[in-house]
C-alpha cells in the first residue's frame, strides 16, 4: 500500500513537471496556428480555432526570414566542420604528441575557458574592427571557430584510449598524420559526434557573438533577426501567431536533432561540467 | 566519468618505452602543425582581444578610427572611477544593474539548483516507468536558443498571455509584467503594511551608498525580473538535474540497501547515503550557477532591454549598451573588466569556503 501510494505520488510530480515543462512549446505551437484575435482571447488553449497558417506566409513574405535562415546555416556548417577538426588535431597533440611548449598551450586553453563569455563582448568588436572583419562574414564565423572547450574534451577523450594500436600503425612505418586520420579518428567516432552536436547546437543557438560582430541586416542570422524581430528595431505591433512561429521554425532544426541523438546531448552536457 | 578520468591519469609515455631519438624531431613538428591553428585562433580571438580591452578602458574612444593610433584620449583609471567614487549618472546605472544582478542571482541558483535536485531525484526512481522520456521533456529546453525561448515567454507573460489567463482561473488580476518596475521586497512590505509604496520613510530614502538610497538598494527584485527569472530557472535546471542524475547513478545500490534493512526512512536515506555523495556535484552546480547568473544578456536583449525603469539592467547589458549604444567604449570596457572581476572574486570565494568544509 505504501508502496502504491509512493509510485502515485512519483507519477504525479513527474507528469506535473513535464507539462510545467513542455506546455510552453504546446502553446507556442499552438499559437502559431492561431488568428491574432485568436491568441490573445484564448492563451491557454491548445486548439487554434480557425486553424491558421497566414502567419507563417507573412514569416516569409515580410521578413528577411529567409535570408537569415540561409546564414545560420552556413554559418553553423562552417563553425561546426572547423571546430571538430581543429579541436580533434589539437586535443589529439596535447593528449599524445610530445612537443615543446606542450604545457604551456594547454595552459593557455584551461586559461582560456575561464574568461566568461559575456565579458568579451567590447574585446571582441576590438578586435574585429582592426582586422577589417567587422560586420563580415569573416568577423561572424572565424571567431566562433575558436573553441577551447572543445579541445579540452577531445584531449580528455584520447588520454582515455589505451595507445597501443597507434602504437603498433608507428611501428608499422605510418608517419603522425596518417596514424592520426586512419587510425586514431575512426576511434574517436563516439567523441566527434558528441562534439559536433555540441558545436552544432551551439552555432545554431548562438546570440551574443552576432550583436557585437555585425550591423547591416544582409549578415543576421536567425537568433538575431529573430531578436530583432521582437525587441522592436523590425517590431510591427504584438504580432505573436508571427513571432512564435518564427521562434518555433527556429527551434526545429535542434529539436529533431535532440530527438536523434538524445544521448549524445546527455553527455555533451556531462563533458561540459568536467570542465568547471 | 569517473572511469574514464582515472584512465586518463595514465600517461603514454609512461606505458610504451620506445625508441624516442629518431621520432622526436617529426613529431614535434606535427604536434606544433597539429595545435597552431587552434591555438592561433584562440589568441587572435581570446587572449589579443582582452588586451586591446584592457587599454581601451583607459581610454575615452568613441568608436572613430582606431583606438590604438594615440588619437584617441588617454584618460587613465576615469573610467573606473566614474564607476565607483564620482556621484554621478554611471555610478548610478552601474550600482543599479549590480543591484539588479545580486537578487536575480540570490533568487535563481537556489531556485535552479534545488528544482534540478527535485527534478533528478524523481526521475532517478527505478520503479517508475518513462523516465527516459520525462528526462528529455526537462531536458529540451536548454538545448533550445535563448532567443527563441525568450519569445515564448515574451507571449506567456504578456498582459493578456498564458500566465495571467492562469492566474484568471484562481481569480487573480496578474500584474502588467513587462512594465511593472516594483521590487518585490517594497511590494511585500507595503502588502503588510510597513511602509507606503508611495512615501517611502524617509531614514530609508534619504540616505545611502554609492549612488543609490537604502530604500533603492533593499528593493528586492522587480516584476519584470521575475519573468527573466522564472523563465532562466526553468531552462537551466535540466542541465544541472542530468549532472545530479550521473552523480546518483554513482550512488552504490548496496549502500542504499544497507540502509533500507537499517530501517531508515526515505529523509534519513537521503540524509546519510545520497547527499553526502551528491556533495561534489553540489559544490560544481553552484559554481557554475554562480558564473552564468552574472552572466545574463540574451533574454534582458530580447525581453526588456533594461526597462523598467532600469530594473532589468545588469552589467552584462549596460557594458554592452554604454559601449554599442552610447558609444562610450572605454567605460563600457571598464564596466566589463569589473564584472569579470565580481565573477573571478566570487568564483575564488565559493572554492575557498567550501574547501574549508571539506576539509
Amino acid at each position: 500500500m505504501r508502496r502504491l501510494t509512493s509510485t502515485f505520488l512519483g507519477y504525479a510530480i513527474l507528469v506535473f513537471f513535464g507539462l510545467v515543462f513542455l506546455y510552453p512549446f504546446f502553446i507556442q505551437i499552438a499559437s502559431a496556428f492561431k488568428t491574432q484575435a485568436d491568441a490573445a482571447a484564448h492563451p491557454l488553449s491548445l486548439v487554434p480555432h480557425p486553424f491558421d497558417t497566414s502567419s507563417f506566409l507573412r514569416i516569409f513574405d515580410s521578413t528577411d526570414f529567409p535570408r537569415w535562415v540561409g546564414n545560420s546555416v552556413l554559418v553553423t556548417v562552417l563553425v561546426t566542420a572547423g571546430r571538430v577538426f581543429f579541436d580533434s588535431l589539437a586535443g589529439y597533440a596535447l593528449a599524445r604528441l610530445r612537443f615543446p611548449g606542450r604545457g604551456g598551450v594547454f595552459a593557455t586553453v584551461l586559461a582560456v575557458m575561464a574568461v566568461p563569455g559575456v565579458v568579451l563582448f567590447i574585446p571582441k568588436f576590438l578586435v574585429l574592427n582592426q582586422l577589417g572583419i567587422y560586420d563580415s562574414y569573416a568577423g561572424l564565423i572565424l571567431p566562433l571557430i575558436a573553441d577551447a572547450a572543445g579541445i579540452f574534451i577531445m584531449k580528455q577523450f584520447f588520454e582515455s584510449v589505451p595507445p597501443d594500436v597507434e602504437e603498433a600503425a608507428r611501428v608499422d612505418g605510418a608517419g603522425v598524420f596518417r596514424t592520426y586520420w586512419s587510425v586514431v579518428l575512426p576511434m574517436a567516432r563516439p567523441a566527434l559526434i558528441t562534439l559536433t552536436i555540441l558545436a552544432f547546437q551551439g552555432s545554431w543557438n548562438e546570440f551574443p557573438h552576432t550583436v557585437v560582430a555585425v550591423q547591416s541586416p544582409e549578415l543576421f542570422t536567425l537568433p538575431r533577426g529573430l531578436a530583432d524581430l521582437v525587441s522592436g528595431s523590425l517590431g510591427k505591433g504584438t504580432q505573436y501567431p508571427l513571432k512564435l512561429g518564427a521562434a518555433l521554425l527556429a527551434t526545429i532544426p535542434v529539436a529533431v536533432l535532440f530527438v536523434i541523438f538524445q544521448r549524445y546531448f546527455v553527455r555533451g552536457a556531462n563533458e561540459g561540467a568536467t570542465k568547471g | 566519468m569517473t572511469l574514464l578520468r582515472e584512465r586518463g591519469t595514465r600517461r603514454p609515455d609512461v606505458v610504451v618505452p620506445r625508441g624516442r631519438g629518431s621520432i622526436r624531431g617529426p613529431e614535434a613538428r606535427a604536434g606544433w602543425l597539429f595545435v597552431a591553428p587552434a591555438a592561433v585562433l584562440l589568441a587572435l580571438f581570446v587572449l589579443l582581444p582582452v588586451l586591446m580591452a584592457l587599454w581601451v578602458s583607459l581610454t575615452s574612444w568613441n568608436g572613430q578610427g582606431s583606438p590604438f593610433t594615440g588619437r584617441a584620449p588617454f584618460v587613465g583609471v576615469d573610467n573606473y572611477t566614474k564607476l565607483f567614487t564620482e556621484d554621478g549618472l554611471a555610478r548610478q546605472d552601474f550600482f543599479t544593474s549590480v543591484r539588479n544582478n545580486l537578487y536575480y542571482v540570490v533568487l535563481v541558483v537556489p531556485l535552479q539548483t534545488v528544482l534540478a535536485l527535485c527534478l533528478a531525484l524523481v526521475a532517478n526512481q527505478r520503479l517508475l516507468k518513462g523516465r527516459t522520456f520525462f528526462r528529455a521533456a526537462f531536458y529540451f529546453p536548454s538545448v533550445t536558443s535563448s532567443v527563441a525561448i525568450s519569445v515564448v515567454f515574451l507571449f506567456l507573460f504578456a498582459n493578456s498571455g498564458t500566465v495571467n489567463a492562469i492566474l484568471g482561473l484562481f481569480g487573480i488580476d496578474g500584474p502588467l509584467w513587462f512594465s511593472d518596475s516594483r521590487g518585490l521586497v517594497h511590494l511585500v512590505l507595503d502588502g503588510v503594511g510597513l511602509v507606503n509604496l508611495d512615501a517611502p520613510p524617509a531614514a530609508l530614502a534619504d540616505h545611502g551608498v554609492f549612488g543609490l538610497s537604502w530604500w533603492d538598494w533593499i528593493s528586492g527584485p522587480s516584476v519584470a525580473m521575475c519573468t527573466i527569472i522564472t523563465l532562466v530557472v526553468w531552462t537551466t535546471s535540466g542541465t544541472f538535474m542530468l549532472m545530479f542524475l550521473a552523480a546518483l547513478q554513482d550512488v552504490p545500490v548496496a549502500l542504499e540497501e544497507a540502509s533500507l534493512i537499517d530501517g531508515a526512512n526515505r529523509w534519513q536515506r537521503f540524509r546519510a547515503v545520497t547527499l553526502p555523495h551528491l556533495r561534489p556535484v553540489l559544490f560544481l552546480v553552484l559554481t557554475l550557477g554562480l558564473i552564468s547568473t552574472w552572466q545574463v544578456f540574451d533574454q534582458i536583449y530580447v525581453m526588456s532591454q533594461g526597462d523598467p525603469a532600469k530594473t532589468t539592467l545588469t552589467p552584462a547589458y549596460l557594458s554592452y549598451r554604454t559601449a554599442f549604444r552610447s558609444f562610450d567604449y572605454g567605460s563600457g570596457a571598464a564596466i566589463s573588466f569589473v564584472l569579470f572581476s565580481i565573477i573571478v572574486v566570487l568564483t575564488a570565494v565559493q572554492r575557498w569556503l567550501l574547501r574549508e568544509r571539506r576539509g
